[in-house]
């Protein structure tokens, strides 16, 4: 069980997920340069968070034409894991394996901030080691977190259950005035139909060290991990 | 022989797209005075200079650079004007 964390240039996250996934879970990690082909030795890939290619154009525009991007989406295609946060969420709509976009936020401030999160189901590999509805704590860092999709795309999401993550108030309710950035119905992270594919604008590599403050981050590393050394 | 063009295109978001940035400069537009002002939109302008062997050929180089980077067709449109520069 190996994870390898997709480095561009302007990739900033990088480490962090490298800190937790190899320095706080002992699980074995691999850098893998945006310039390199193989990822035959993977089975988690990771999209880190960053300014892939300086965000020219739009978040994540040119990242989906890098050499490694064709590699990833056959990982997809064969139904491994596929993990965007952040920038990587961005890259991820850009080349088509999630639906929708990530625009400007409402406020237009870049924000940064702790807000909570509400799991939507548990019942999926990433989210299995929290409870149902649980209300987490997590990282936002982003200037285009709002996430667009057309009617028909976001009523396929919901009716397929595919939001994983809600921002919410403390006590879980999902409204307005709780969402930091504008994002449709709320959403802060979804996966793809066969729900091997995550995105995720909040931050839970950066919500996993103890010396950081807030580990509510962790269990979704735990959950996965848990998950796939069972099963191999 | 092949011509060489100028390309002017014009990348907008779509109308169900918000645009918090246009807001923004409506509403400073406004305070300004400039009361008149109802909706601004801000897009993309990108010029480009390009080799094709017909007009045709240009054009449909265009569409595709468009709809595979310069656009992302999910919240934004686009259009460009071509204008032949020179035979080469």
């Amino acid at each position: 069980m190996k994870f390898g964390v997709i480095v561009f240039p302007g990739s900033n996250c990088d480490r962090d997920i490298l800190t937790v996934t190899q320095g706080l879970l002992a699980a074995p990690t691999r850098m893998v340069w945006h310039q390199e082909t193989d990822l035959s030795d993977i089975d988690v890939v990771v999209i880190p968070g960053g300014f892939s290619y300086g965000d020219y154009l739009r978040c994540g525009a040119i990242a989906q034409f890098s050499p490694i991007m064709n590699s990833i989406l056959e990982h997809a295609r064969q139904g491994k894991y596929v993990w965007g946060v952040c920038n990587g969420f961005q890259i991820l709509t850009e080349v088509g394996l999630l639906p929708g976009a990530l625009i400007r936020n409402r406020g237009l401030h870049f924000i940064c901030d702790r807000v909570p999160v509400k799991v939507e189901r548990h019942n999926s590999i990433w989210t299995q080691a929290y409870q149902p509805q649980q209300v987490i704590t997590l990282p936002i860092a982003h200037g285009e977190g709002c996430y667009y999709a057309d009617d028909d795309t976001l009523k396929a999401l919901e009716d397929n259950q595919q939001v994983l993550f809600r921002y919410c108030s403390a006590s879980g309710e999902i409204n307005l005035a709780d969402n930091p950035n504008g994002s449709m119905n709320n959403i802060a992270g979804i996966i793809n139909q066969q729900g091997n594919v995550l995105g995720m604008m909040p931050h839970p590599e950066r919500a996993s060290d103890p010396s950081i403050g807030i580990t509510d981050g962790l269990a979704m590393f735990q959950g996965l991990l848990s998950s796939l050394v069972a099963a191999e | 022989m092949a011509t060489k063009y100028h390309a002017r295109i014009y990348v907008t978001l779509r109308a169900s797209v918000l645009d918090p940035a246009g807001t923004a400069v409506e509403s400073g537009l406004q305070q300004m005075g400039y009361t008149e002002v109802e909706s601004v939109r801000i897009g993309k302008y990108i010029e480009m200079q390009l080799t094709a062997k017909d007009e045709e050929q240009a054009k449909q180089h265009l569409d595709e650079m468009c709809d595979r980077l310069l656009a992302n067709t999910v919240i934004e449109n686009y259009c460009f004007e071509l204008t032949a520069m020179a035979t080469v």
